[in-house]
């Protein structure tokens, strides 16, 4: 019996995966060959997606991208036992774009059956639960406090600091949220980890519940992710068998069991507050803070609200040591990043490394550059609403304090690479556009001044008074950014300033054009 | 949605109640109401504040909220295309315009003859394959002109 893994991560779903990894069942039936086709998450190397890997004596062999067309030359050319094939990559941990990386939180994604609990302990799973059921709520909170853990949701907040303040509020109801809205463009690392390793993220769950004293956890997932939501709430079930959730778990006498809600295409609700009001069954509408939802949170109960990166990582911090974590990384920022490469790229995918890489190093080596082969132009790191960076800031080491200090975020540490067709008025507008759709409408800066911001860049599209604008441009901004309640607002001007700063000529061709 | 069934206050209810149990169910609700009968009729909402003890004013708040959930049936197939940025970076928003253009739609319309409601997206998750659409959930990546009028002539045949 040969094992065979085709992935069943949405983005090799995309490039065919499941009727690839029907064909090769038919083929593999219709030569008498035996085989076990294993659907296992991405490794990360997404440009080689579908990426089939068979398990040989000297390791797993990679053939990739491989189509429905390819299957018979690929049983033709002996690739059950790892034979030669123009789409073989050879052992793929021995791929140069693997063997740089340092995977932590990524560790077990494309390694293991995303949905074998077997496979997951045979990989150290629940080790970190095990370890937490000995050492008690005060010494994981200190292990996850000395880890130097962080959100990954952008902010960045340290993880121990809030868990502990859950932790210190009265006994009673509390909760355990997990935010997997992941709405930005060029961001994919938590829609990996939920189909490739989502039982990593269920026993970050546990601990932080058992932590903080909570037995009900939510992840809130958003409702472009349908293949998550299938992957993810067949894990949460097969956890539940074996006694990994639910009632006193492994005779711990703690009781956690997780429920999977989605949401229902409002971007906003990424940001926590809004997130538990929509979890709560209401508008998504952001609350002001404080009170902290620590302190007030999900029905009015104390909750922590944590990225998917933070908890599936909480596992690995447990079973190593918090001191294994902090040791990884650059100044403040400790640990790995996952980077999202994305865009016109010609190696596009999950890259996860220690903090403080040169952005270039990330864009024209490890990326190779851009897939139309064109001049890179911009960089947009961090999301939809953060800023784009020019070529020339392309020695910016990749930690927070670094990109901050040059007005710019790492966020979720997507980034999305745009060749020299770009025109960045046009994307400016776009950001004022997107914010103007996804306004929760709270706060006036956010949803007036997202709409004003379309109108004024269209005014210097169409060259009136284009220095007057760019003036008036400059005002909204700052607004939006002091003004406003929540990072939708407060983050938007981002990619408008950056492109304004970086990219002043884009703004002014019609100026230009009009003298000409 | 392909197959929706039609709609019946005593339907509604069933699922409401169905999921009254779940802690604030409205969403749950919602996406039950909509797989089951491709919409959420305003008898549904109502239907809703009446289980969930919310003034109808406050339902119709909710449902409106949210992208996802629409108040009159939409065509049997549903097409999103992604215009986030990283789409964008690879010519996205003209191919988009251009195959708005060729079936003389515009964003959240319907073909005439029912088939076929062509959304906006933004984002999903598919960035490495830029550009990306979502047909009837089935994710599709690096998406071309050709691909997208395949997906109508698929919609119209069926």
């Amino acid at each position: 019996m040969t094992k065979i893994y085709i992935p069943l991560d949405m983005a090799a779903v995309a490039m065919g995966a499941d009727r690839l990894a029907a064909a090769v069942a038919k083929e593999a039936a219709a030569r008498g060959q035996q085989v076990e086709i294993v659907r296992n998450g991405s490794r990360g190397m997404l440009w080689l997606e579908p990426l089939i890997e068979v398990e040989t004596p000297a390791g797993r062999v990679g053939y990739g991208p491989a189509k429905v067309k390819d299957v018979a030359s690929l049983f033709d050319a002996g690739f059950l036992t790892g034979g030669a094939h123009a789409l073989s990559i050879g052992v793929v941990e021995e791929h140069p774009w693997m063997k740089r990386q340092n995977r932590v939180t990524f560790v077990r994604c494309g390694v293991i059956d995303p949905l074998s609990v077997a496979d997951y302990e045979a990989h150290d799973g629940f080790k970190g639960l095990k370890r937490a059921f000995e050492i008690g709520s005060a010494a994981i909170i200190e292990e996850v406090a000395k880890s130097g853990l962080r959100g990954r949701g952008g902010a960045g907040f340290p993880t121990g600091i809030k868990w502990k303040t859950v932790a210190d509020c009265a006994p009673g109801q509390k909760y355990v949220v997990v935010n997997a809205d992941e709405g930005d463009s060029g961001t994919f690392a938590d829609r990996m980890i939920m189909e490739g390793d989502p039982l990593s993220l269920i026993e970050g769950m546990a601990i932080c519940g058992y932590a903080i004293g909570a037995s009900k956890g939510y992840v809130y997932l958003r409702s472009e992710y349908p293949v998550v939501a299938k992957v993810f709430q067949a894990a949460i079930e097969k956890a539940r068998d074996a006694g990994w959730l639910g009632q006193n778990i492994k005779g711990s006498g703690f009781d956690f069991d997780v429920e999977l809600r989605i949401g229902a295409g409002a971007y906003v609700c990424g940001e926590e507050t809004s997130l538990l009001e929509s979890l709560e069954g209401k508008r998504g509408i952001v609350r002001a803070k404080p009170p902290l939802p620590a302190h007030v949170g999900l029905f009015g109960k104390p909750t922590v609200v944590n990225n998917v990166l933070s908890m599936a990582t909480v596992p690995m911090i447990l079973e190593k040591g918090a001191k294994h974590y902090a040791d990884l990384g650059v100044g403040r920022s400790r640990g790995t990043m996952p980077l999202q490469i994305a865009g016109n790229v010609k190696f596009g995918g999950l890259f996860e490394t220690d903090f403080g890489i040169p952005l270039g190093t990330i864009v024209n080596d490890i990326a190779g550059g851009t897939r139309t082969g064109r001049p890179v132009k911009a960089v947009q790191v961090g999301g939809p609403l953060g800023a784009y960076v020019p070529v020339s800031l392309f020695d910016l080491p990749f930690d927070y304090e670094a990109f901050a200090a040059k007005d710019s975020l790492i966020g979720h540490g997507g980034l999305v690479v745009f060749d020299d067709t770009i025109d960045m008025l046009w994307m400016a507008r776009f950001g004022m556009e997107f914010c103007s759709i996804e306004s929760c409408g709270k706060c006036t800066p956010c949803r007036i001044g997202s709409t004003r911001g379309v109108e004024t860049i269209d005014k210097i599209r169409n060259g009136q008074d284009v220095e007057k604008n760019i003036e008036l441009l400059k005002d909204l901004c700052h607004t939006m950014k002091f003004g406003s309640l929540c990072a939708l607002g407060g983050f938007a001007p981002y990619p408008v300033e950056s492109a304004l700063r970086h990219f002043p000529e884009d703004f002014r061709k019609s100026a230009l054009e009009a003298a000409e | 949605m392909a197959g929706a069934a039609q709609y019946s206050d005593e339907r509604a209810r069933e699922i409401i109640a169905a999921h009254m149990g779940l802690e604030g169910p409205a969403l749950p609700i919602l996406h039950a109401l909509q797989a089951e009968f491709g919409y959420v009729p305003d008898s549904a909402v109502k239907e809703m504040a009446t289980a969930l003890n919310i003034s109808r004013a406050e339902m119709h708040g909710v449902v409106t909220f949210y992208h996802d959930f629409h108040s009159a049936p939409h065509g049997r197939h549903t097409l999103k295309i992604c215009r986030a940025e990283s789409c964008q970076s690879m010519g996205a928003e003209k191919q988009a315009n251009d195959f708005l253009a060729r079936q003389k739609l515009e964003w959240h319309q319907t073909t005439p003859d029912g088939s076929l409601t062509v959304e906006p997206v933004y984002c999903l998750g598919l960035c490495a394959h830029s550009p990306a659409a979502l047909y009837d959930g089935e994710p599709i990546g690096q998406v071309d002109a050709a691909t997208l009028d395949e997906i109508v002539a698929e919609a119209k045949g069926e």
